[in-house]
This record gives C-alpha cells, sequence and structure tokens, in this order.
C-alpha cells in the first residue's frame, strides 16, 4: 500500500518561497497570480496493513514540524 | 567545566566549537551522533553545518538521532545546551526550544558579520556582557528566519527568554530575534556563531564573552 503525505505550512506563516514563485509567474506575464504556497509531497511505500494512525505519528514525529506546517494524509 | 561537542554527519562547526570551548579553559569530547549514551558533561554544544545533508528540514533528520536523546535526557536533567545555527534548528527541532527557523525571507545564503543586541544578562551564556550592548558576530545560513506564535513570542519577551536581537536583521526573523533561551535559562539557541569571533587574527573577538559566561557559571556551579 502507499500513503502520500502533504505537508504545507500553516496559514498566517509567512511562505517566502511561494512569494518568489508568485513574482516569478507575475514576470514572465501571467496576471492575476495573488498568492503561491509551496509545500512537499512525501510517499511512502508501507506494509500491508499499516494503519493511517502509524503514518499520522510518522507526521507528527518527523515528517512535519507542526510548529509552522501542517500535513494531511492520503491512503491508496 | 566538562563539555560535549556533537557531531553529525554534515557538522562542520564541530572542531570551531571545540576550540572555542577549550580556548575559554573548557575540558571537551567530541561525540558521535551514534553514541547515545553523553558522558557525564556540565554543557552540550550542538554545532554549526548541515547535518544530513539539511534533508528533509534543517536539523530534523539530527534531532532524531541516537546523540539526541542523550541531549534531551541531559537538558531535562537540568543541564546546559548550546547550540548554534545548524544546532539551533536541531534543539527547535527537538522541542528543546520553542519555535522553529524558515527559508530565509530573502530567500539566500547570508554569510556576514552582523550586529547582535545583548537582550539580556541573565543567564549563564550571556552573563559577561553587559545589558544592550551591540556586538559583530559573523551569520551563514540559508535557514535562519526564526518564527514563533503570538502566543510564544510574548513568553519570550515577557519572561526575557530573548539572548540576542540582530541590529539590521537579515533574514526575516521574527521580532529580531536571533537567539532564544529555554524557560530555565539553560538552553541558548542562536543562529549566529560565537565559536567564531574568538579570535583576533579571523577578524573579531566578541564571541569570547559567550564561553567566558559558560566557564565563569558553570565553574562556579
Amino acid at each position: 500500500m502507499k500513503a502520500r503525505v502533504h505537508v504545507m505550512l500553516k496559514n498566517g506563516v509567512l511562505d517566502p518561497q511561494g512569494e518568489a514563485v508568485r513574482h516569478a509567474l507575475g514576470a514572465i506575464g501571467f496576471d492575476g497570480v495573488e498568492g503561491v504556497r509551496q509545500g512537499k509531497v512525501i510517499e511512502l511505500d508501507l506494509a500491508e496493513g499499516t494503519s493511517e494512525e502509524t503514518v499520522k505519528e510518522m507526521c507528527e514525529k518527523l515528517l512535519a514540524n507542526t510548529v509552522i506546517e501542517s500535513y494531511t494524509v492520503e491512503l491508496s | 567545566m566538562k563539555a560535549a561537542v556533537l557531531q553529525f554527519p554534515g557538522s562542520n562547526c564541530d572542531r570551531d566549537m571545540a576550540v572555542a570551548l577549550e580556548q575559554a579553559g573548557a575540558d571537551v569530547t567530541v561525540v558521535w551522533h551514534k553514541d547515545a549514551e553523553l558522558p557525564k558533561v556540565d554543557l552540550v554544544a550542538v554545532p554549526g553545518g548541515f547535518s544530513f545533508g539539511d534533508y528533509l528540514r534543517c536539523g530534523a533528520i539530527a534531532a532524531q538521532s541516537p546523540v539526541c536523546k542523550g541531549l534531551i535526557d541531559h537538558v531535562h536533567a537540568g543541564g546546559y545546551a548550546l547550540g548554534v545555527c545548524n544546532g539551533f534548528q536541531v534543539l527547535t527541532e527537538t522541542r528543546l526550544l520553542p519555535g522553529a527557523l524558515m527559508r530565509n525571507a530573502g530567500l539566500k545564503f547570508v554569510c556576514k558579520s552582523v550586529g547582535l543586541k545583548v537582550e539580556t544578562t541573565d543567564s549563564a551564556f550571556t552573563s559577561a556582557y553587559t545589558q544592550g550592548q551591540i556586538i559583530d558576530i559573523p551569520v551563514a545560513h540559508h535557514d535562519g528566519n526564526y518564527f514563533c506564535d503570538d502566543e510564544t513570542l510574548a513568553r519570550l519577551q515577557g519572561e526575557g527568554q530573548i539572548a540576542f536581537t540582530y541590529t539590521d536583521n537579515p533574514n526575516g526573523a521574527r521580532a529580531d530575534i536571533a537567539g532564544v533561551l529555554s524557560d530555565n535559562r539553560r538552553v541558548l539557541g542562536m543562529m549566529p556563531h560565537p565559536e567564531r569571533a574568538v579570535d583576533a587574527d579571523h577578524g573579531g573577538t566578541d564571541g569570547q564573552a559567550l564561553f567566558r559566561s559558560l566557564l565563569d557559571q558553570l565553574v562556579s556551579a
């Protein structure tokens, strides 16, 4: 089974990289980009039967820093 | 004073830290990241560098290493710890210090000498400075933009846990914060490198007083 973890900076935490991407999009002619937030996607190959709780524990302990980041878990 | 300097794959200020501590008079042991047991020491120093290549987040993987379990036990037992640059990132990732260090607001690696204001002399790290003193210390980082939430910031300010602020903020850090102390004031994390400012031949000696403070306080303790 696979899990896909999305890690994003929390709302309210300034994302300097997202801002730079927004500026760059404007500079190459894409108007109307009002905001960009950049995060990461982590794909995990897991033993069958691994619970969502276990993946969340991985997020809490290592994959995300919950001081500044939020995460969502998709199992498939 | 006995001190341990931790060493991770990718640490690059470990030797400088050991030299700065030794010059101040400390007895220093360098400890490899796989050692779960720390020698009995007064101070654990977590040096700068790029532990584990800064993969995932700066300091995140080092924070899970066996030696950091020893570090956490040491701090929970009332021991002293100093984290500089990547070491500061490790201390926030272990949650021994509040907040987090994010990508510099200007997105560029910043490598220069900066002015710091000594915000408190009430710690074993800063007692040899004077309150409000402006010192020159080098910074060299890509992720030194200190962030904490409003509640944490109010607590840091209220309890005098901000050790140093930048006179000219190089990285977007919240409230110009360059270094913070733990609740019990025995853990200091800072982005600037005091260990790179202990020798006149290297451009300045404003970092010496930090190591002198530690030696004064921890020898007499």
